[in-house]
């Protein structure tokens, strides 16, 4: 799905960021990300969203080469791919329910409620569904992000710092979430320094862990 | 991005129903949206008055050159002993005269109906020392009233040409003048409106600039923002404009009656088919804010990816 060859990325010119990363996102797989604050987890993620595009080499979404893209291209990326953003933003004028059906309304398609209620209660997000993002709290606000991710059906979930601030009950309910979604056949890619999680689901799913070091993307190996 | 935007696309979203409620996920914008549309009434009001200035001017400027074309006149107060004479001589200049089309002697019951107004029916035209009037129609080319009124003081020292041409001409040009003013106005108002319009729907873009961020971030495309916008303030360009058109039209009609005076003032006012002439204000306005917001999205959106 997403395939990436010696790509690099720099915020300034002359000083890459990130550099000489490989990596082919297949269906269905299931990563994590790791990596020290600042390495750069969430610049991968934004270029894999394509909000920022690479500096060098050559990266793909959807057999499509991200630079290639047209504006209208990279609304079509963003819609198959679900992400849950680390500073989640909302439409604060707009109630919950409607911020999670809001991808369904830009893109003129139809809102089925029923399955926006079953949404809801999956996320265990019925109650607040009528209140305003404002209102929420942390891991509700978290939960509603996953759900807006997911309302359309994306083949791929980026997921940053999902569980950032969330007490360990509540990052166990979402990775739960993550782990059906990707045992419903989506790929899952999670940011995160959190060992414990990492740890939490590889005894659930078959995971693999890159790391950023030193500008590069590694795979980790079987020392968690 | 040109292609994403293109206007007939915008004009699909603009004019389709908006069942879904697309537009709601651009929030309310309470006090721009009524200065909107005050300011789009208030120009609406100005321009009425500058079209009606421009119409009464051009019917002015028409109808006072058309009247200047036709005729011109030849008066003569001679003694009674002279007159008959005078005017043979008269006559007989102005045939020889170039650019003459046709020269006539009134009637006296002609004469008789131009004093009326002033002497009653009954006026008593051979008792009274009347005036003999020849009526001058020039030819297409025009002559040279100057030469002529030299060649009638010498010859008939009693007779007065009477050129309209001198006092209505400067008329005939401030008229012009007028209704190039008058049009001028109707520029500078949709201008005017057009800034306005662009700086009401910067600033609702720039309020609003995270919304437009978290919406390109789940997937919507630059015209669904753009027509959210566009929507919005065409809308209330043109219902301010209705409104603001509606009230200067009414105040038009209201005006006194221009049988009444029939001066310049009382003409201000639309005549006939000319009063479907406002029901274009709206539509510029409406026209005038889709174009002035869609400019304004489209650079904004541009700086965010
Ligand atoms: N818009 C930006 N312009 C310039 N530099 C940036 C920008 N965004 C991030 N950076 C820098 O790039 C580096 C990587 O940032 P990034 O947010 O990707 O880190 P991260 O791995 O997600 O960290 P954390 O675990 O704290 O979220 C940081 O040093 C950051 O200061
Ligand atoms: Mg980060």
């Amino acid at each position: 799905m997403i395939e990436m060859q010696n790509l690099s990325f720099g915020y300034s010119g002359n000083d890459p960021l990130l550099a000489d990363m490989s990596l082919t996102l297949q269906p269905g797989s299931f990563h994590f990300l790791t990596g020290p604050s600042g390495a750069g987890k969430t610049t991968f993620l934004r270029l894999c969203y394509a909000d920022l595009l690479p500096s060098g080499g050559r990266m793909a979404a959807f057999g499509q080469d991200v630079r290639g893209l047209s504006r209208d291209g990279i609304a079509g990326l963003r819609r198959r791919v679900g992400v849950v953003h680390q500073d989640t933003q909302f439409l604060d004028h707009l109630p919950v329910a409607e911020n999670i059906a809001l991808p369904l309304l830009v893109s003129g398609e139809q809102v089925d409620m029923p399955a926006l209620g079953e949404l809801l209660a999956w996320v265990q997000l019925s109650g607040h569904a009528r209140a305003m993002p404002p209102e929420l709290s942390g891991g509700e606000r978290q939960r509603a992000a996953l759900a807006r991710a997911v309302i359309m059906s994306p083949d791929l979930i980026l997921a940053d710092e999902p569980t950032g601030n969330l007490d360990w009950d509540m990052s166990m309910r979402l990775l739960q979430l993550l782990i059906e979604l990707n045992h419903s056949g989506k790929a899952v890619l999670i940011a995160t320094h959190d060992l414990n999680l990492i740890r939490a689901a590889k005894q659930q799913v078959q995971a693999r862990v890159l790391r950023i070091a030193g500008k590069r993307l590694q795979l980790a190996g079987a020392d968690l | 991005m040109k292609k994403s935007l293109d206007l007939a696309a915008l004009w699909r979203g603009l004019t389709r129903p908006d069942p879904a409620g697309t537009d709601r996920v651009v929030p309310p914008t309470g006090f721009t949206a009524q200065l909107t549309v005050f300011s789009a009434a208030a120009m609406a009001f100005l321009a009425v008055f500058a079209l009606a200035l421009a119409l009464a001017t051009g019917r002015m400027a028409e109808r006072w050159s058309s009247e200047l074309a036709q005729t011109v006149t030849v008066r003569i107060t001679a003694p009674p002993e002279q007159i008959d004479q005078q005017t043979a001589t008269v006559l007989a200049a102005l045939k020889t005269t170039p650019g003459i089309a046709q020269a006539r002697l009134l009637p006296d019951d002609e004469v008789e109906g131009l004093l009326e107004p002033w002497f009653g029916p009954d006026v008593p035209v051979e008792a009274l020392p009347v005036p003999r009037l020849i009526e001058v129609t020039r030819a297409a080319e025009g002559f040279d009233a100057e030469a002529l009124r030299l060649r009638l003081e010498g010859e008939a020292p009693d007779a007065v040409l009477d050129d309209h041409t001198r006092w209505r001409q400067p008329l005939v040009s401030a008229a012009n003048r007028l209704r190039v003013l008058g049009l001028f106005s109707l520029l500078l108002i949709a201008a005017a409106s057009g800034a306005m319009i662009t700086l009401a729907a910067k600033a609702a873009l720039a309020a609003n600039g995270q919304v437009i961020r978290v919406l390109r971030l789940i997937g919507a495309r630059d015209i669904t923002i753009a027509t959210a916008f566009v929507r919005r303030f065409t809308r209330r360009a043109a219902m301010g404009a209705a409104g603001g058109t509606a009230l200067a039209t009414a105040a038009v009609w209201a005006l006194p009656e221009m049988d009444q005076a029939g001066s310049f003032l009382t003409g201000l006012g639309f005549q006939g088919w000319g009063w479907l002439w406002p029901l274009l204000i709206p539509v510029a306005a409406a026209a005038i804010g889709f174009v002035a917001t869609r400019a304004a999205a489209l650079k904004m959106l541009r700086e965010v990816r």
